[in-house]
């Protein structure tokens, strides 16, 4: 470790109310909960998605069918050596043909992640449209992708680092920027 | 978790408690694989598989092509009769051939105890032991192990009998060293010449008659009694087998529990097992048979790969995030 230097960029309070913004956003986009389908990224993001699907639920009062997608197996770099990345659950809610999925995940950086998540879900069938939302936008793109609903951009170079925590796991709300780390491998 | 399978799979006897989870923690999320509508992740695109297979081998076979395929590696299938092998190559002849060709694992079965870790040794390419001899039979004995954590949760503390002919088994070896590794509490029970001298000293108890084994078990592992030990002079006659140690709905009915009835395969129905147990309630070995195909999923994936300079990349920048 190099120096590092912490600091929160959003703490519990503009979270939740970061995600409240984003779920009018996703129910404006999909225009309702007909035929909307959310998709959480393992692992954040699945949480990020449930909390999303609660606060449209809310709101409509109607039920949003919500998966998961881990994106391991349809990775670009597994050739690299050292651990494997652990897998998690997959699950995806029905068929998703004529549907408007919105792929939920916590950062947005490189776009592999996207890139990977789309390949995969497109052997679950054809969805009539996909698009991205996510908590934090940090840039430093990789492909051409671009999220559709973003909860906050925040301008970062390779070295630093984004960390999401959620309560259901981490036992907090909160997203820290840590500036000038070296760039993790993994994650 | 850092811990790695490193280049091939040969037994059980050589890994640790940790990298026997790592397979099994791995074999889960390839479950659900199977049962997508597209059966199939890009993870081995690209990867060549040769399934080696000098021994006849219908479900172990099959079940490692359909590993094979649902990872999207390309595979070759060459068997002993038919190939080169009959013209009296040698083993690694055989495989360097392969190797010449540009192939990146093998998946062998040989009738020689060894034979695996002989050829891991003198190839760059991944090896999986799909059965040596006696030797050991890995995948088996890990599709065991992911069927009865499913079943009861956990291997530790799990009371669990191997029944028949140990002697001859590399599935009863290969489960004795990943059940004890795990915690499980191992026996054996089998007639006096199916059992190997000593095999007290891996730390398995010995019950001479079946119905103690099913009076201690949680879970029984049937094993498959080959024909030709009969006449070998193994044992009298399949009908006195299956009088002295068949595993029978009456025997079953005095056990203290519900026993979990597991079997290798392929039965021999009404000689090692009865089929109301084979086809019962508490017969798991269709679900042994689906879970093969995730454990060698598992296998293939956590093996396969390892490119230094892609690894270097992805330090400088370029992985996913």
């Amino acid at each position: 470790m190099t120096r590092s230097d912490r600091s929160t960029i959003l703490d519990a309070r503009a979270m939740s109310r970061a995600l409240q913004r984003m779920a009018v956003e996703v129910l404006e986009l999909a225009e309702g909960t007909e035929r909307l389908i959310l998709i959480g990224i393992q692992r954040r993001g699945v949480e990020l998605a449930q909390r999303i699907a609660k606060l449209i639920e809310q709101d409509e009062g109607m039920v949003v069918p919500r998966g998961a997608l881990d994106i391991t197996l349809y990775r670009d770099d597994l050739e690299v050596v050292g651990p494997k990345p652990v897998i998690g659950p997959t699950h995806i809610p029905g068929d998703l043909s004529g549907k408007h999925v919105v792929i939920v995940d916590d950062v947005l950086y490189t776009g592999r992640t996207v890139r990977a998540a789309l390949d995969e879900l497109t052997d679950f069938g054809r969805p009539r449209r996909i698009s991205l939302c996510t908590l934090v936008d940090r840039g430093g793109r990789e492909l051409p992708i671009q999220a559709d609903i973003v909860g906050l951009v925040v301008k970062t170079g390779p070295g630093d680092r984004v960390d999401v925590l959620v309560e259901e796991l981490d036992g907090r709300d909160q997203v820290d920027l840590i500036r000038g780390t070296p760039k993790e491998v993994s994650g | 978790m850092n811990v790695t399978l490193g280049k091939d799979l040969i037994g059980l006897a050589s890994l640790s408690a940790d990298q026997l989870r790592l397979i099994l923690d791995t074999a889960e999320p390839f479950k659900e694989v199977s049962e997508r509508p597209i059966k199939k992740v890009p993870a081995l695109r690209g990867k060549t598989i040769v399934n080696l297979f000098f021994e006849a081998s219908t479900r172990t076979r099959i079940s490692f092509e359909f590993a094979e395929k649902r990872l999207s590696a390309d595979t070759v299938n060459v068997s002993a009769s038919g190939s080169s092998v009959a013209k009296g190559e040698t083993l690694v002849d055989t495989a360097k051939n392969l190797e010449a060709m540009r192939i990146d694992m093998v998946v062998m079965r040989h009738p020689s105890s060894g034979a695996a870790e002989f050829l891991a040794k003198r190839i760059r390419s991944n090896v999986v032991n799909a059965g040596d001899g006696t030797h050991e039979h890995p995948t088996q004995a890990l599709l065991d192990l992911l069927t009865l954590r499913d079943k009861f949760g956990r291997i530790e503390g799990l009371k669990v009998c191997l029944v028949g002919d140990v002697l001859h088994s590399r599935v009863a070896r290969s489960n004795i060293w990943g059940l004890s590794k795990l915690g499980a509490q191992v026996a054996v029970c089998g007639p006096h010449s199916l059992l190997p001298r000593g095999i007290e000293a891996l730390g398995v108890t010995v019950f001479e008659h079946v119905e103690e084994a099913i009076h201690w078990a949680d879970a029984l592992n049937v094993l498959r009694l080959q024909l030709e030990r009969m006449e070998a002079g193994f044992i009298p006659s399949l009908r006195e087998y299956y009088r002295v140690f068949g595993v029978t709905v009456e025997r079953l009915a005095n056990a203290p529990r519900n026993l979990t009835i597991m079997h290798p395969g392929p039965m021999n129905r009404g000689v090692e097992i009865d089929s109301r147990v084979a086809d019962g309630p508490h017969s798991v070995i269709l679900d042994q048979v689906t879970n093969g195909v995730a454990v060698r999923m598992a296998v293939l994936y956590l093996l396969a790969g390892g490119k230094l300079e892609l690894a270097d990349a992805a330090k400088r920048g370029g992985g996913a995030e």
